[in-house]
Formats: C-alpha cells, sequence, structure tokens
C-alpha cells in the first residue's frame, strides 16, 4: 500500500480495497520500524488512527473530500492545535499551540491523516537537518548522509514510505534541496501562493509552503489543497487556484527552456552537470527547445540572502522570550537575566549565528552598507528572472552542488553549508516558484533537478515534471530496505 | 543672562476602533487582564498581523485636518526592543514613510494665535500594562491594551512657552474629538504625551541640548512638568553644568522629573520594513472621499458662530470646544428660535455649571436639547422670568418633565395682569411709608426695596418689566 | 572586515542572547566569515536600483473593523510559564 501513488490511494480507499485504518496503520507500523531514521518528532497514533475511523466512515457514507483517509504528515514548523508544535527546538520543546495553521486546516478539511510531526532543522534554519534539537535526521538512501534541509524529515519520510506525502517549507531551498537529495518531488509554490498563517517564521518576506511528495502528479494533489487566499495572512495574494491535477497531461512540446550559463560554469560538479545533461535531453525529446540564457546578478544571491533572511530572522525570533509560551530559564535573577538565558539556553548555536548576523546588518550604522544594499541586490535578481522569464517558459538548473553529503562532515564550517544552497535561494529572492524532480542518481544517491517558472506558474510547473516523469521513472525509485 | 524654550510634543493618540490595528481583538477599555489579547497580540508563534482599515481611515482623516500631505505609499516597520509590554520583542510602527506628512495647527494663546508646524503623524501599536503591585516580587504583565492602534502625532520645536504647548495640546484634543477618531479620555491613557524641552540663550539660533519628558497625561501637568524641567535645565547651566540627552519621567506627586534610562544604554531600534505587512497605497481617489468627510472644524466653527449668530469672542469658543456642545447649541437655536445669545448664555451659564457639578459631559446631560428648548422658549414670550426659568431648570433637571408641564404643574406662569400687580403695588406703597419717603426725596437704591417687596408678594410670577414700569409710575405720583 | 570578542558581545546584548563565553571566538570567527562573503555585494554599483522588500508590488489589504476575537484566556495562560490573577509574570521591572 505504501508505494502507491496519490491517485492510487484514493481509489483504493473509495473502491473499498483497503481502508483508512489500515493503511494509517500501514504507515504508523513502518514510522515504528524506521524510528531510527528519526524523520519524526512526535507521532500523533491515537489521533491518526481516530481520524482514520472518522474517514473510514465518510468514505463508506459517499461523503468523501479531496484527501479523505490519506495519512500524511506535517513538518513541525506548522503550529496544529493541541498537538506539541516544536520547530525543531528546545525553545518549543514544551510549546502546544491554541491553533492549526491554516495549511493545516485545510489538510484538516479536505479529509487528510495527520501522522504526526516532522524532524526539521531548528528553526528551519539549516541545509542538512543536523540543527535540529531532535538530533540529524538520517537519508534513507545512504544512513551515513544527510538527507538535506531544513525540510529533512519531510523528505527522509516520503522517500522512506513513512508517510503518503508531506508538507514542507522553504526559505532559502528548504523543500528543493531535501527533495532533491532523497530523491522525491518538491514544490516551493510562488511567494503568496500558500498561507503562511500559523507557520513559525523564519523570514517572513522568503518562507513559502509546499508540498513534498513521490511525483509531480501528487505533488498536484497536494497543493490543490495548500494553496489558495488566506484573509489572515497580509502577504497571501488573492488569485484564482488552477485544478493543478487537469494540467497533467498538456503537451510540452514547443516548451521553451533557459539554461543560465551561470549555473552551467565550471563550477559545477562533472556528475551533476551530466545527470542534467540527460534529463534535458529528456525534454529535448518531449519537443523542448533548449536555450543559453544569462541571469549576471545571481551570483550576488547568497550574501544578499544571508543579510536578508538573518535580519528578518533576528526579528522573528524575538518572541521567544519566556514569558507567554514555551521554554524560560530557571531562576531568572532579573528581566534581561530572563532575556538572555532563556534565549541563550532554548536556541542552538546555528539560530543564534543567524540572530547575531541578522542583529548587526540591522543595527545603527550598518544597515545601509548591508540590508538596504541587499535589498537592491534582491531587486537586481528578481529582474534578471523577469527577463529570463519574458524569454523562455521555464529555466532549468541543478537543484544542489553534489549529492547528500555526510552527516557531520560539514558542521563545522558553517560558510561551507551556505554555499550550498547557491542553486535555490535566488528563487526565493525573487519570489517565484520551483520544483525540483529526481533526474538520476549518482553513485547510488539521487540528483534534483530545478525547473523554475514564472509567478503563479505552478501549473506549467507540474505539467512540466510530470511529462518528465511519464518518459522516466527515477521517481519511482525507492531506496533499499524501505520498499 | 535671558533664557528662551524650545518645545516640541510627540501626542499619542488611541484610535477609537472597534478592533485592535493588526487583530480582530477588542479594544474596549478596562476588561479583565488578557481577556482582550489574542494570539496576535500575544506575540504567538505563525500568527501574523492584517491592517485594520478603520485606523488607515482616521489616520487620513487626521491629516487632511491638519493640512497634511497624505503619503500615497506609507511603510510599517519594526522597531526592535526588548520589553515585557512589548509581546513580539518588537513594535510593529512606521519610520521613514508615515502615512501623515508635514502639516500645521494654528493655536490661540492671549488672544494671539501662532501657527505650530505638524512634522508628522505615524501610525503604530500601543504596547501593554506592567503591573508593578507586588507578585511575590514579580511584576504581571497585562496585554489588553496591546495591538490598540496609536497615532503618533509630533510636533515641529516650534514652542516658545509652556502655555503654548498646553494651547497646542488643548487645541489637538479638540481636533481629535471633533473628527471623532479618539475619544480624547487622558485618565485612561487615550490621549499622552511626551514633551521634548531644551533652553538656549535668546538669540542664539542653534538648539540647546534636549530632555524628554515622559508620562504626561493632563493638561495641568504638562504645565507643570515642562516649566519644572525648564527651571532645572537653567539652573544646571547657570550653575556650571550641561543638560544630557536623555528621558525623563515626571513625577506628578512629587512635581518633579527624574531620569528614566541611563545613559549608557543607548537604544538602538534597528528599524527595518516589517515583512509581515505590505506597503499601504492610498489614493487620490480614496484622499478626495475621505475629504467630503470632514466635519467643520474647530477654528472655522467658532468663527461661524461669531458671524452668524453675533456671539462674542468667550461664549463663541466655549461652544465650539467640543462638536457636541456646538451641536446641542445649534440644535437649541433651531428648536427654540430664540436670539442666539439667550441659548448662549444659558448653555454656557446654567447647563454648563450643572453638568460640570455632576461630572457629565453635555453627550450625558440630562436635559436634551428639546427640552431646554423649550424653556428658552417660555423665556422668550415672557411666560415666565429668567429667574423662574432657573426654578424651572431644575426641576428638569431632576425629572422627564418638559417646561411647560413643569410651569403649568407648580403654576409659575407669570402674571401680566396689569390691574393684580396694580393692587399689590398699592399695598406695599402704603405699608411702607418710610421708604416711600426716601425714595421721593432721592434716594433712588431704594426702588429696588419695593421691586424685590412686589416680586415677593407674587411669589416671583410678576412681569418684571411691568413691575418696574408700574412701580415707577406710582412712586412719582 | 572582521568582528572581535567584544562586537559580539554587544550584538548578543542586543539581541539579548545569552553566549557561552567559550564560543565568544568562534561566532566571532563565523560572523566575520559571513561578512567577508557580503563584501562581495559592495563590488555591483547599485545607485539607481530601488531597494526590494517583497517579491510582489502588492498593497497591502484592509480589514474591516470588527470584533472577531473572544475571550480565550485560559487556553492562552494554559501554555505560559508563569502566570497570576490572568496576568503573565515577569521578574520585576524597573523603571
Amino acid at each position: 500500500m505504501h508505494t502507491k501513488t496519490l491517485p492510487d490511494l484514493v481509489r483504493g480507499l473509495r473502491s473499498r480495497e483497503f481502508s483508512s485504518l489500515e493503511l494509517t496503520q500501514s504507515f504508523l507500523n513502518r514510522i515504528r520500524q524506521h524510528r531510527h531514521l528519526n524523520a519524526y518528532i512526535t507521532v500523533t497514533e491515537e489521533d491518526a488512527l481516530l481520524n482514520a475511523k472518522a474517514a473510514d466512515v465518510r468514505l463508506a457514507e459517499g461523503k468523501a473530500e479531496l484527501l479523505t483517509g490519506i495519512p500524511i504528515a506535517h513538518k513541525d514548523i506548522f503550529c496544529t492545535l493541541d498537538v506539541k508544535t516544536t520547530c525543531g527546538s528546545k525553545m518549543l520543546d514544551n510549546f502546544t499551540a491554541p491553533y492549526n495553521a491554516t495549511v493545516v486546516e485545510k489538510f484538516n478539511q479536505a479529509g487528510a491523516v495527520m501522522l504526526g510531526k516532522l524532524n526539521m532543522d531548528e528553526f528551519a534554519m539549516g541545509s542538512s537537518n543536523e540543527t535540529s534539537y531532535y538530533g540529524a535526521v538520517k537519508n534513507p538512501w545512504n544512513t551515513q548522509a544527510v538527507p538535506g534541509g531544513s525540510s529533512g524529515g519531510s523528505a527522509a519520510a516520503v522517500a522512506a514510505r513513512l508517510a503518503a506525502c508531506a508538507t514542507g517549507t522553504d526559505t532559502g531551498g528548504s523543500i528543493r534541496q531535501p527533495a532533491a537529495l532523497c530523491g522525491i518531488t518538491g514544490l516551493k509554490p510562488t511567494y503568496g501562493r500558500v498561507s503562511r498563517y500559523g507557520m513559525i517564521a523564519y523570514a517572513s518576506s522568503l518562507d513559502q509552503g509546499g508540498p513534498m511528495a513521490h511525483s509531480a502528479e501528487d505533488a498536484a494533489i497536494l497543493l490543490q489543497t495548500m494553496a489558495g487566499f488566506d484573509e489572515k495572512d497580509s502577504t497571501s495574494v488573492n488569485c484564482p487556484v488552477p485544478d493543478y491535477s487537469a494540467g497533467l497531461n498538456k503537451s510540452i512540446a514547443g516548451l521553451k527552456i533557459g539554461l543560465p550559463k551561470e549555473f552551467f560554469s565550471d563550477g559545477l560538479n562533472s556528475h551533476i552537470a551530466a545527470t542534467l545533461e540527460a534529463a534535458i535531453n529528456e525534454y529535448r525529446k518531449l519537443g523542448a527547445e533548449i536555450k543559453e540564457i544569462s541571469m549576471p546578478n545571481l551570483k550576488l544571491a547568497i550574501p544578499a540572502y544571508y543579510v536578508i533572511a538573518p535580519a528578518e530572522c533576528s526579528a522573528n525570533l524575538s518572541r521567544f522570550d519566556g514569558v507567554r509560551f514555551g521554554y524560560r530559564c530557571e531562576n531568572p535573577a532579573d528581566l534581561t537575566d530572563l532575556y538572555t538565558r532563556t534565549r541563550g539556553e532554548g536556541f542552538g548555536k546555528e539560530v543564534k549565528r543567524r540572530i547575531l548576523m541578522g542583529t548587526y546588518a540591522l543595527s545603527a550604522g550598518y544597515y545601509e552598507a548591508y540590508y538596504i544594499k541587499a535589498q537592491k541586490i534582491r531587486r537586481l535578481i528578481s529582474d534578471d528572472f523577469k527577463n529570463a522569464l519574458s524569454e523562455v517558459d521555464v529555466i532549468m538548473g541543478p537543484v544542489t552542488p553534489a549529492t547528500a553529503f555526510g552527516i557531520g562532515e560539514k558542521m563545522g564550517d558553517p560558510i561551507e553549508m551556505y554555499l550550498s544552497d547557491i542553486y535555490t535561494i535566488a528563487i526565493n529572492l525573487a519570489g517565484v516558484p520551483a520544483l525540483s524532480i529526481p533526474a538520476g542518481f549518482i553513485a547510488e544517491m539521487p540528483v534534483g533537478l530545478q525547473i523554475i517558472g514564472n509567478y503563479f506558474a505552478e501549473d506549467m510547473l507540474l505539467n512540466i515534471a510530470h511529462q518528465y516523469q511519464q518518459v522516466t521513472d527515477w521517481h519511482q525509485q525507492t531506496p533499499k530496505g524501505f520498499e | 543672562m535671558e533664557w528662551e524654550t524650545v518645545i516640541g510634543l510627540e501626542i499619542h493618540a488611541q484610535l477609537a476602533t472597534k478592533s485592535k490595528i493588526f487583530s480582530g481583538a477588542s479594544t474596549a477599555y478596562g476588561s479583565e487582564p488578557n481577556t482582550q489579547a489574542c494570539a496576535i497580540d500575544l506575540g504567538l508563534p505563525g500568527v501574523l498581523p492584517v491592517l485594520n482599515e478603520e485606523a488607515v481611515h482616521k489616520a487620513v482623516l487626521f491629516g487632511m485636518a491638519i493640512e497634511a500631505e497624505i503619503t500615497p505609499y506609507s511603510v510599517f516597520a519594526r522597531k526592535n526592543y526588548f520589553y515585557p509590554d512589548l509581546p513580539k520583542g518588537y513594535q510593529i510602527s512606521q519610520m521613514e514613510l508615515p502615512i501623515v506628512g508635514e502639516g500645521h495647527l494654528e493655536i490661540e494663546v492671549d488672544g494671539n494665535s501662532k501657527q505650530i508646524g505638524i512634522t508628522r503623524a505615524h501610525l503604530e501599536e500601543d504596547a501593554g500594562k506592567s503591573l508593578h503591585e507586588d507578585f511575590h516580587g514579580l511584576t504581571g504583565i497585562d496585554l489588553n491594551r496591546a495591538g490598540t492602534p496609536l497615532l503618533e502625532i509630533v510636533s515641529e520645536p516650534d514652542m516658545r512657552s509652556a502655555r503654548e504647548a498646553v494651547a497646542y495640546m488643548k487645541t489637538l484634543h479638540e481636533l481629535v474629538r471633533y473628527l471623532d477618531i479618539c475619544d480624547g479620555n487622558m485618565q485612561e491613557g487615550s490621549f499622552r504625551c511626551d514633551a521634548n524641552v531644551s533652553v538656549r540663550p535668546k538669540g542664539q539660533k542653534a538648539f540647546g541640548t534636549r530632555a524628554e519628558i515622559k508620562n504626561i497625561n493632563s493638561f495641568k501637568f504638562v504645565e507643570k512638568a515642562i516649566n519644572h524641567e525648564i527651571e532645572r535645565q537653567i539652573e544646571l547651566i547657570e550653575n556650571g553644568g550641561k543638560v544630557v540627552q536623555e528621558t525623563r519621567l515626571y513625577d506628578s506627586v512629587k512635581d518633579e522629573t527624574r531620569s528614566m534610562r541611563s545613559k549608557e544604554e543607548a537604544n538602538d531600534y534597528r528599524y527595518f520594513p516589517d515583512p509581515d505587512l505590505l506597503p499601504v497605497f492610498i489614493s487620490e481617489d480614496y484622499k478626495a472621499l475621505v475629504k467630503t468627510q470632514l466635519p467643520e472644524l474647530p477654528q472655522a466653527k467658532k468663527h461661524r458662530f461669531k458671524d452668524q449668530y453675533a456671539l462674542d469672542e468667550e461664549n463663541a469658543a466655549i461652544l465650539t470646544c467640543s462638536c457636541q456642545l456646538a451641536d446641542y447649541f445649534e440644535a437649541v437655536l433651531k428648536d427654540s428660535g430664540c436670539e442666539a445669545k439667550l441659548c448662549a448664555n444659558w448653555i454656557t451659564g446654567e447647563l454648563s455649571a450643572a453638568l460640570n457639578k455632576a461630572g457629565l459631559e453635555i453627550s450625558g446631560s440630562p436635559v436634551d436639547h428639546k427640552r431646554l428648548a423649550g424653556l428658552l422658549a417660555r423665556i422668550s414670550d415672557n411666560t415666565i422670568s429668567g429667574k423662574i426659568a432657573k426654578q424651572v431648570f431644575e426641576e428638569m433637571w431632576k425629572s422627564a418633565a418638559t417646561a411647560d408641564e413643569i410651569i403649568a404643574a407648580k403654576g409659575l406662569k407669570q402674571i401680566t395682569d396689569t390691574s393684580a400687580i396694580e393692587a399689590v403695588i398699592d399695598k406695599i406703597i402704603a405699608g411702607n411709608p418710610g421708604q416711600v419717603e426716601q425714595y421721593r426725596s432721592g434716594k433712588d437704591k431704594v426702588f429696588a426695596f419695593f421691586v424685590g417687596q412686589v416680586m415677593k408678594e407674587m411669589q416671583g410670577k410678576a412681569n418684571p418689566g411691568e413691575v418696574n414700569k408700574m412701580l415707577k409710575a406710582k412712586l412719582s405720583q | 572586515m572582521s568582528l572581535t570578542a567584544d562586537d559580539v558581545n554587544k550584538i548578543a546584548h542586543l539581541a539579548r542572547l545569552g553566549i557561552d563565553k567559550r564560543d565568544v571566538e568562534s561566532y566571532a570567527k563565523d560572523l566575520s566569515g559571513m561578512l567577508d562573503l557580503m563584501t562581495r555585494m559592495s563590488d555591483l554599483n547599485t545607485d539607481n536600483v530601488e531597494p526590494m522588500a517583497h517579491p510582489m508590488g502588492q498593497a497591502q489589504r484592509l480589514r474591516a473593523d470588527v470584533i472577531t476575537e473572544q475571550n480565550n484566556r485560559e487556553k492562552f495562560m494554559a501554555i505560559a510559564p508563569q502566570v497570576e490573577a490572568g496576568l503573565y509574570l515577569v521578574p520585576k521591572v524597573i523603571e
């Protein structure tokens, strides 16, 4: 059951081939069996079984919604009513949200059954899932390797079939990079497409929730549920949500694909380059035209991002002060002690590093040189995308500079870690949608292909990805031991 | 040396919206602690702000009233600092692009008018309250007020005395209430003032170092606090000291200001645009619409009252100090058909005194404009005298009866029947030969004695004009 | 550009972030490394570029002035570290 696609699961449930309870039970068993992956922070077994039973009743009554009875797991960044939400941090180890994130609410409305909350880098700051207070997640393809991050738990859980599908969030690559490293399909929608309400903020102008699944077909169903206007989020965009599944089978003959020469320069690992070349060749066969383009400001995406994201996070994380919720230090001597010790003890090292960086970049005397400068660069990068996407329909490129690295390998060098986000970060700065699909393997480790589209062109991205997945089977591979 | 004072005021006016600036929680004052602090006000993880349209509307209305430029594209920024009454660790405010730009306000001091520049007015959220009662050595935090919309109105350093500062504050207070954008309740903290005060030798162009005085919440204290601060600064400089730029707190009990924050704790608020909120666009159409909603403003109304109703400066000023009072006056005038002066005198005299005594605003007056008009109409048509009218008014204050009902029930109708008055006059003249002798020998003052006696005999109901006329005739016979 | 331990301590205080004394040097090194990365930005002339705060040039949406939230104090206080008489408690605030 656990290897079926979402449409097959939906059909199976409706035709009573299996029940939601059986399906849910089977995933819960797998979660228990593969606990060593550390993909979950919280497993909500009791609630899941109750909800599965309720879903079976609705299925029997013929009152099923889009996802009724489908087991899903959420990144632990989405607030869940009465269920612990930790954001991978000691700071929130004791935090139970008094509300649901809009995304969670939408999945509940659609009838999905939540299996639990997935591990992640602390406050979504990390590219390896090693900054989690709950420990590193292991990559199902090689348990010595990282699954990527920050949605590492989501990617590992989907790849290892510990959930039928999952949610993730992407601020600088946090959906696409782990999707690539774990061999699954991950989509970061257009900024404003998916509500941020109840999604614990890292960098508000960059954060975006999205689906993590086995295929574009599955991702389309998830996005259908997640996307849409939310009046609780000022940055949510009020524009119609297309039928994502309906557009999957359109022909892509004549599609114009741009390859930025900056992505394919000498710096790109030759194995990755060869894998991407093969993938792009498939697109040629499907009738696409390939064109080299240039996006000259991409090289400044990392420095701009590492000013903007930390600046926003330094303020976003000020609310974790030990007064109204979350961790509080023991016996504070005075107010300053309460703040400094609560925050000093509650946050991990990477979070502190970014808070310090952001605080510095915003402080008197540096604001213009760092923050304003970074915002100007952001404009130039965004213009690069606008120009490129007026010439071509989509842009393709790598997701990561290499396949998954070893656990512990880069923890000593944060800058090295930051540089691994080189191909994903610019997309968040521009706010355009992008997805990562499995495109091959290097030494038995998955490689992702990134497809970047224009604002609100998620339907086009899913269509393009689906067409590739009709002629390849990279997305159907299962890591050994998880079949 | 002769010193000149330079004062600029920052006024925080709570905007009278039903819900908070960024959440749907109530702004009502005085509820149980933390019962009006929702997840957004508490800054719980994941929640987001959405801007209240009425807060924007009220800010634009204010901008229009002070003839300011309304910023077509204004931006919310985060002001970062840690304090327990500030749940998110930052206050959502406006820094570089405030919604209201430069404007001005006309004030009057001792009959001279002066224009005070307003630098800007921006929208921001209020903080909660720290309660310093002792909770085993801890402080309690109530976040009901957190997120209440504030309009911070910043003046130019254009005031030169504490009296000018008070006049400015009063004029602004009057304006926000006219516009119905703030209830102006200073006890509840709806209208608060910080004053920037400095002194310089007269004639010097450059400003002296200023101190900011916080927490002045009444007109009386503003004057006292500023005067105290001026004295302190002059004394300090004259004794060879230097004023340091700092925040001082006014202690109304001790009537002094004291330093509030230590100097080394230099604030670095790290303002930056709030990424959870988008820029606010104010269109020309919107501005045009709001312009049509502007009420007649206090100054204009005062001038009109003087011109249209021939009122003196004092009455016009009192009647226009609140929009409700001015409306009441005009309603009484219309309903009674009396002379404007009579209406004005009654409202600024009898009615205002009664309201003051009862601690009521005009909106809470037990005598509505219809009943007062009914009373004044009876004075006008000589049914009762002004003196009897006061008696009737007292009855009206206590009951719901109309003037006519009271006059009828108590038989207060004025006697204009000359034969009845004549009979009484004859009786009084006959009974007081000594006083008659005095009057006739030229002691005019005794005349009042006769009037009093006649009125007393007639229980005040005689028409005073008629009594005067007839008495004079009889006494000189 | 490089930051000193003293700089780190100042920023940490501004952010009310307790930092282990033993870690100050390593933070100084990491932050200096980040700043080096950022100096690349200054190579590009951006004089006539408008700063971009948001991906899309949209306007703030306005919410009707309606009370939508009810008293939920009990639920909120249940997740707080220290409360009494409906108040959040903190070490004494001295003004």
